[in-house]
């Protein structure tokens, strides 16, 4: 290998490994945390990008001439790094809920983002340094970064439906040291031998490594902790995929009984039942019932109310969970069920591992069991259902917390109701299930959904197709196509009324029919029903002081709550235990933003003071001011698209792993691509006007003809949709390759030494970037991102340096 | 000789120091213990609309005042005893907030000839704050540790009416049914059909529903004369969310 040449195959190797790090962290640390959390501190570690362009700007003389040296030694450190920083952070007692009053948790927090940095600043290090030793070979390098990178977030996905998160890290350390050892080859490192037998030495110990030591440690707060704290319980069985860490426990001495939203007045006993913990959270149960007998518990629950209404043959159940919704199904003699439910391993122990224990309730005569996700099986159904039931209420912890704000669901769109409406008989239900929270929120905003699917379905009086009863726990809400008749609400009367339910809605009811059992300060519910199905509802959505207005495909964020005209007010009650009514999550996000902004700010300025005191170099001939805005706005546009399109497709694609595998993977190999292709052409200005201009003109072609597309191309099999979307991606993604290379080429021959600067403000960007386009999204939706990306595209074409 | 009258003086200083520290740290204890109680009720009289009434029962006030919560604590914790918020105390669990526990005992309506039934004995505060108040107090914990501890702390401090006993507290204690008052700390899916059936008519039972950090809302089961249960769900804070524009 002739010795100017850059070392592509290390170089791609580690940037596989660092984006599979970066998905295999957010894995670990929503088992052994929250996700909201996961996402901050992974958030703030990979600005370890930035901080390695702020190294290398100061260090640039001095790790220069010892390219070969410190590059293959920051490929080791990043593989050391990867399984050491993290198992020091597992010895960090961060409780994220004590942060409000003990100031100890922010220093461990601080110290979980550096250590978890670590690893990122490493990985970054390296391909910095090789984009500076080879100023005019920045294409190629890059696009070895982006194709590495492409192939590690496909990678990893599939190691994780292999491997337990914890065995994969070590593979990621490997492949930290294995890019070390080849590094040596390709740069035939005078001390090769000394470097292999280092390489080596790492990759043996690792092989010696107990695993068990790398087990995410579970918060002694989630649910499955303190589970494991009764006497008798134990884990009885563990899978893991990418969808989360599924730990099966059996308890017999204390029976779980778990039964979430039971009636007050049930006396029926809860059966013998295994728990099922996803990501030590998230509690369903497998009941017992080798017997198939009748489960009369479950008629206590809200969600039997439809079966109490009408007749009842044709079910489905979205979210099928530990099989409750279907056995309640089967309680009624529904002769026809299908029931839907994403997770391939909830299926599986319900339907083979624990067949017997749950009394084969998926081989029963009518069971259908569909692995899938609810809206994509329901666009390739054409069955009618007299009932749809969303059967799986999440963790109430997480959920209580408002810790879902920046998850985007589709389950709960108006969109998504509409296509549940279409899929029902003429008198068929929609029932939804979900906790209750004070002051009220969830039913509400659900509650607000339902009408304006409803009016969007041609229905002009959407109070008369609607109920709402609530438990002092859960409430449900009913929604039928038809209007409610007067014997089913004479029935639904008899049902809430022998169980202690309150009547929140229903069509005539009166306000003394309120508030009767589960009794609160007003008779909330019924004054907000009143409220959203009357002329004023806008109004009320407006001034209510949580965010209740109904959640879009555009704006999927069912689960934020959050409204900036109340911080205050919920501030100034913190004393008094107010701090339950911050929903955190959207809070999470404006902190990581906080958090990264300022960090972001120094290790953009940090670099100034040296290259200001460089005499070494002569002076640069772009302008500093361009250069940070040029890069800036790349990296915060490239980011914008890219988590846009993945919820676009993730509607297309229907599963949120195949949406993130292939748009992730196809839009970083694409731009490999157009980065390799850069490096073939001609120096001057014309060829970022060209590549912007590619972008902004597919960027708006989509904005207007991904929609219709989709909905024309949405009844295809998955394995059609896939290479579909990579065509669909390939264009742009190509351009959107362009932007950095060429920039990167421009200081290659005006200012050599702005290179790890310009690689360090785009690192920043992309951590940015990510936190924006959420916020971005909260407020104003996808297609508002993807248009500020393309404008931002346009303002890069026009600082270009 | 000047050696034996320096060794003579550190002896009568350290003599003097063993007897002023736990002086001066009980009284120490005491004013933050004083502290804590205004902090109550002042936050009771900032929530009073939501909680129906300007100041709590003074005998609950008083319990309040009177346990010292720093000795239910890890004693790793002893300093921050007295913080108006929830403290870890290991094995996942955690002594409530005191607000919250004022509130609760206010709301269970104890009086001297009660017997009263406590789910989730945990570090044994909210029991040893029950047993000023109540005639007896059975507590039950399940988690081993936590029970042995706070038995040990419970007894230390003289509470000759509190009874721990390690186990399932789903079923109740039957044998000491029925109860003028349970509380439920322990987490749970929904309330046992046995605890509403071991509760006195008249009586209450209260419930604190959140996380282990964060009480969002307190569920107080009222069991009338008829043996109708109902529930009243109350937000111990100061906030209205359907009124008022922002």
């Amino acid at each position: 290998m002739p010795a100017g040449r850059p070392p592509f195959l290390s170089v791609a190797l580690v940037s596989t490994a660092a984006l599979a790090y970066e998905i295999l962290l957010m894995r670990l640390f929503s088992i052994s945390q929250w996700h909201h959390f996961a996402w901050m501190i992974i958030s703030l570690a990979l600005l370890g990008y930035g901080a390695s362009g702020t190294f290398i700007s100061l260090a640039r003389r001095g790790l220069l001439p010892r390219f070969n040296t410190v590059y293959p030694l920051n490929l080791g450190l990043f593989g050391i790094a990867a399984i050491g920083c993290y198992s020091l952070a597992q010895q960090i007692p961060f409780n994220a809920e004590e942060i409000l009053w003990d100031w100890h948790q922010s220093l461990y927090l601080l110290a979980v983002y550096l250590l978890h940095a670590l690893p990122f600043f490493f990985a970054a290090n390296a391909i910095a340094l090789t984009l500076t030793r080879f100023p005019h070979a920045v294409s190629l390098t890059y696009a070895a970064d982006l194709t590495g990178a492409g192939l590690g977030s496909a990678m990893i996905i599939a190691l994780l439906f292999l491997l337990l998160p914890q065995t994969a890290l070590k593979a990621i350390a490997l492949a930290g040291l294995l890019a070390m050892l080849i590094a040596a080859a390709e740069l035939r490192l005078a001390r090769r031998r000394a470097w292999q037998v280092t390489a080596l030495s790492g990759i043996a110990l690792l092989m010696v490594l107990p695993t068990q030591w790398l087990e995410p440690q579970i918060s002694p707060y989630k649910g499955l902790s303190q589970a494991l704290r009764v006497t008798g319980t134990e884990i009885i069985d563990t899978r893991s995929s990418p969808l989360g860490l599924v730990s099966v426990i059996a308890s017999p001495v204390i029976p779980l009984r778990h039964a979430p939203g039971l009636s007050l007045m049930s006396r029926t006993p809860i059966p013998e039942q295994i728990g099922i913990f996803t990501d030590g959270d998230a509690l369903t149960t497998i009941d017992r019932n080798p017997g198939q007998a009748r489960l009369d518990y479950l008629d206590m629950q809200t969600s039997a109310l439809p079966y109490y209404l009408s007749t009842i043959d044709q079910v489905l159940v979205l979210g099928a969970g530990g099989g409750h919704a279907v056995q309640q199904a089967h309680n009624h003699a529904a002769p026809h069920i299908d029931a839907v439910e994403l997770n391939a391993q909830l299926v599986e122990l319900v339907a083979t591992d624990y067949a017997a224990y749950a009394g084969h309730l998926y081989e029963r005569q009518g069971i259908h069991i569909h692995t899938g996700e609810a809206r994509g099986f329901l666009t390739r159904s054409t069955r009618q259902y007299d009932l749809i039931q969303l059967g799986q209420l999440d963790a109430w912890s997480a959920s209580g917390a408002g810790l879902y704000a920046s998850n985007e669901s589709y389950i709960y769109t108006v969109e998504a109701l509409q296509t549940y409406l279409q899929h029902l008989t003429a008198d068929g239900y929609l029932v939804l299930s979900r906790w209750i929270r004070l002051p009220p929120r969830d039913n509400l905003k659900l509650l607000a959904t339902a009408i304006q699917a409803l009016r969007a379905s041609g229905i002009a009086e959407p109070g008369r197709h609607l109920v709402l009863v609530r438990g002092w726990q859960t409430a449900t809400l009913l929604v039928k196509r038809s209007p409610l008749t007067a014997v089913e609400i004479t029935r639904l009367k008899s049902f809430s009324q022998s169980r202690s339910f309150d009547l929140a809605w229903f069509p005539g009811m009166q306000p003394d029919e309120a508030n009767r059992f589960n009794i609160l300060a007003q008779p909330y519910y019924f004054q907000a029903a009143q409220a959203l199905l009357g002329d004023d509802s806008d109004r009320f959505i407006n001034d209510y002081k949580f965010n209740i207005s109904p959640a879009t495909d555009n704006r999927p964020y069912y689960f934020n709550f959050f409204r900036w005209g109340v911080l205050a007010e919920i501030l100034s009650l913190r004393g008094q235990g107010g701090m339950p009514l911050l929903d955190a999550g959207y809070l999470v996000l404006v902190a990581t933003l906080l958090q990264a902004v300022v960090i972001s700010l120094l290790l953009i300025v940090l670099p100034l003071l040296g290259l200001g005191r460089d005499t070494s170099t002569s002076r640069p001939a772009v302008s500093h001011s361009r250069t940070v805005l040029y890069f800036f706005t790349i990296g915060i546009a490239f980011l914008f698209i890219e988590i846009a399109f993945i919820q676009r497709f993730i509607l297309f694609l229907h599963h949120p792993l195949y949406a993130v595998s292939v748009v992730l993977t196809a839009f970083l190999l694409f731009a490999g691509l157009g980065s390799a292709w850069t490096s073939r052409q001609p120096a001057g200005n014309r060829r970022i006007v060209l590549a912007v201009s590619g972008i902004a003109l597919l960027g708006t072609l989509y904005l207007v003809v991904l929609g219709p597309l989709f909905d024309l191309l949405m009844p295809l099999h998955i394995s059609l949709r896939i290479p579909v979307s990579i065509l669909l991606i390939a264009p742009l993604a190509f351009c959107m390759g362009m932007p950095f290379p060429l920039g990167l080429m421009r200081l290659a021959d005006a200012g050599p030494q702005l290179t790890p600067w310009a690689w360090g403000i785009n690192g920043c960007a992309s951590v940015l970037s990510a936190v924006l386009a959420a916020l971005l999204a909260i407020q104003f939706g996808f297609m508002t991102v993807i248009v500020v990306a393309l404008l931002l595209y346009i303002f890069a074409a026009v600082v270009f340096p | 000789m000047k050696f034996r009258s320096v060794l003579n003086t550190i002896l009568v200083c350290m003599a003097c120091l063993a007897v002023a520290v736990p002086a001066l740290a009980a009284d120490t204890y005491r004013a933050a213990r004083m502290a804590m109680v205004k902090e109550i009720e002042d936050d009771v009289r900032r929530t009073s609309l939501a909680l129906d009434k300007e100041s709590l029962d003074p005998a609950v006030m008083a319990a309040m005042a009177s346990v010292p919560r720093h000795r239910l604590v890890p004693a790793k914790m002893r300093d921050d005893a007295y913080e108006n918020r929830p403290l870890p105390i290991g094995h996942g669990q955690t002594i409530s907030q005191p607000y919250v526990v004022a509130v609760m005992t206010d709301l269970m309506k104890i009086t001297p000839d009660s017997t009263v039934l406590e789910i989730g004995t945990g570090s044994g505060y909210q029991a040893a704050i029950l047993g000023k108040l109540a005639a007896q107090v059975y507590t039950i914990e399940i988690i081993e540790p936590l029970a042995t501890l706070a038995r040990e702390n419970l007894q230390a401090l003289g509470y000759e009416n509190i009874e721990v006993r390690i186990g399932d507290g789903y079923y109740g204690w039957e044998e000491h049914a029925p109860f003028d008052a349970i509380v439920v700390t322990a987490a749970a899916s929904h309330i046992p059909p046995p605890l509403i059936e071991q509760l006195r008519p008249g009586g209450y039972m209260i419930i604190p529903v959140g996380s282990r950090f964060m009480v969002q809302q307190l569920v107080l089961v009222e069991k009338d004369n008829n043996s109708t249960v109902t529930t009243r769900q109350i937000l111990p804070v100061r906030f209205v969310p359907l009124t008022g524009s922002h």
